[in-house]
């Protein structure tokens, strides 16, 4: 099948190093990855082709990429599975990251955040005199962030980091998570506490990206929600993000559905009176077209309440 | 075609225009409705970041009263959608927990066996009403009318729960609708990605970079209007479309609709009575494209 492929090329040493969008057409077999393809361009089209890969059987994390507008793994990708003829295959070097050249990126960031984290086991109290021992179960568990090949494609497409650089993203606390949720790690609550900082796990955005990318099934952001879970439960400071979480559930409890502009109140919290004072004009603007919700005693609790009040306290007691 | 409907917390507060317009719209797609009255909200994501047990036992709860009702759930948010759609994946692929959730229901006289599907209403109109009955309740075609769409995260992810595998047409199940209605769908980059809206608490300048930056996206690739399935995505995109503007320093003024709102135009309804005028973002620029009075 002829196949055009159009890819991102940079070259930082050329005269005019400019991004800019070159096509390739090969014919590929239903068996080839872009992987193959990528690699059968550089070795017979275009030699100044420049790709990062080693292991060919996404083991590696080396050739993470954007493949039509979303990050994976060249070597885990058909090249059949992405398109009907005459559609063309975008290749284009990660995000979030700065390139190097083509589609090489520089992970020098992505590992200084994963340090950050400082992933590596912490136990407290005597050693022990054979190992450190733990559950199958909780080792069980814990495999599956352990999959995690640090390829950077949940940091690729992370909504939330190209908003905030600072942010330390998906990769970082799913590693986070990995030591946290470790029963023979003896830091969690230094490490949550260091998590609940601005950057950390409650700048996550919740898009679900990092979800959806990742190619071994680690599924970062289930894993910052328990970090955030885990924080609230040991009682680390309040922020923003865990005041929301917090008078959510609670409004819930009380009418069963979102009072929202309580939840905005004590969201804000008096701290930040005068960030909620900015949204004025916004909520003026609501109130003359007649759409300003209902709140406080006014906002009814749902018919049946009694028995959602029931289910939060049944979850409690077995939580 | 009958539904119990779950209109959710947003349909009923910030944005009372989006219960209006399928109030207007569904009988005349040969929709039936049963209003779930006595449900909670989903959790929205937010609770579960405390506790995703409770999120998924009230969810379970909803689930379980559609069952007994003997219908389908519809919904009209993205959010609710998604978490719902999570919450039943996580309940039917685990017997176990979904036994260990029912412990707790049978204290209220309830069970849920599994058997409840939940749909959002843009793939209710591709699956169940059709193509054909799309096209004949269009009594004024959205021609020249350049759409873009917005579905929100959680009608786009995760494809696992979202029963994409089955029903592949739903990853474009706007785009199909809006295709359907007569309008030109404009295509753009941003349409699957974060509208900003859960970072509003913990990074305000992020959130509103965010909605600035889809807005101004989909205009440039020439959108006169965008249209969502997610009540949460238009309360940022509409709500603080003006704060981002001002925020980023540029004019945008992009009319953002909910989809049924769309869907009462290309059917002929009276602006007014689909809640045009209750959206922040003036629609006026819409309905001039359209010849509407």
């Amino acid at each position: 099948m002829l196949t055009t492929f159009r890819i991102r090329r940079f070259n930082p040493e050329s005269e005019s190093p400019q991004p800019y969008f070159e096509d390739y057409q090969l014919v590929t077999e239903r068996s080839d990855t872009v992987l193959d393809a990528l690699i059968r361009i550089r070795e017979t089209v275009d030699e100044s082709l420049t790709l990062r890969c080693s292991c060919r059987g996404a083991i590696c994390g080396s050739c993470g990429m954007r493949i039509n507008g979303h990050a994976t793994l060249a070597c885990k990708t058909k090249v059949a599975s992405l398109i009907s003829p005459d559609e063309t295959i975008h290749v284009e070097p990660m995000n979030n990251m700065p390139v190097i050249k083509d589609l090489v990126t520089d992970m020098a960031g992505f590992w200084e955040k994963v340090r950050q984290v400082q992933p590596w086991l912490q136990p407290t109290g005597p050693e022990p005199e054979g190992e450190y021992l733990a559950s199958p179960d909780a080792m069980n568990h814990l495999t599956g962030v352990m999959g995690c090949i640090m390829c950077g494609a949940c940091v690729s497409d992370c909504a939330a980091l190209e908003v905030n650089a600072d942010f330390v993203g998906p990769a970082a606390l799913a590693k986070a998570y990995r030591f946290v949720a470790d029963p023979r790690d003896g830091s969690s609550s230094s490490r949550l506490t260091a998590l609940n900082n601005p950057g950390g796990m409650w700048d996550c955005t919740r898009c679900m990206e990092c979800i959806e990318v990742c190619p071994k099934g680690v599924g970062a952001m289930d894993r910052i929600m328990t970090l955030r879970a885990k924080g609230i439960e040991q009682g680390v400071p309040s922020t923003a993000g865990s005041r929301h979480t917090e008078a959510f559930a609670d409004l819930i409890e009380r009418k069963g559905r979102l009072d929202e502009p309580m939840l905005a109140v004590r969201t804000f919290g008096l701290a930040n009176v005068r960030q909620m004072f900015s949204f004025l004009p916004m909520v003026l603007r609501a109130l003359v077209r007649g759409k300003l919700p209902k709140s406080g005693p006014l906002f009814r609790p749902i018919p049946g309440i009694a028995r959602i009040r029931r289910l939060f306290r049944r979850a409690k007691e077995g939580r | 075609m009958k539904y119990a409907f779950f209109p959710g917390c947003v349909s009923k507060g910030g944005c009372p225009e989006l219960y209006q317009s399928v109030k207007q719209v569904y009988p005349r797609l040969g929709i039936d409705l049963e209003e779930m009255t006595t449900a909670s909200c989903t959790g929205a994501g937010v609770l579960q970041e405390k506790d995703l047990r409770l999120g998924d036992l009230l969810n379970a709860h909803t689930l379980a009263l559609a069952e007994q009702q003997g219908l389908p759930i519809m919904t009209i948010c993205s959010t609710c959608q998604g978490v719902m759609s999570q919450a039943n994946h996580r309940l039917v692929t685990d017997p176990g927990y979904l036994d260990d959730i029912n412990q707790v229901l049978a204290e209220e006289g309830l069970t849920y066996r599994g058997t409840t599907t939940v749909k959002h209403f843009v793939w209710i109109l591709l699956e169940d009403v059709g193509e054909q009955k799309i096209r004949q309740a269009v009594k004024r075609p959205l021609t020249g009318l350049r759409a873009a769409p917005f579905y929100g995260c959680y009608l786009q992810r995760p494809s696992a729960a979202l029963g994409f595998d089955e029903q592949p047409a739903r990853v474009k199940s706007l785009e199909t609708v809006m295709a359907l209605l007569g309008a030109e769908v404009v295509d753009f980059p941003g349409k699957s990605r974060c509208c900003g809206m859960p970072l509003l608490t913990i990074n305000e300048p992020g959130s509103l970079q965010m909605v600035a930056h889809h807005t101004s996206d989909a205009k440039e690739h020439g959108a006169d209007v965008m249209v969502t399935p997610c009540p949460l995505c238009h309360l940022n995109l509409d709500g603080l479309q003006t704060k981002a503007a001002r925020h980023e320093r540029r004019e945008i003024d992009l009319p953002i609709l909910h989809l049924p709102q769309l869907l009462g135009l290309a059917m002929g309804l009276e602006p007014r009575a689909l809640g045009l005028n209750r959206n922040l973002v003036p629609t006026k620029s819409v309905l001039e494209k359209l010849r509407v009075a």
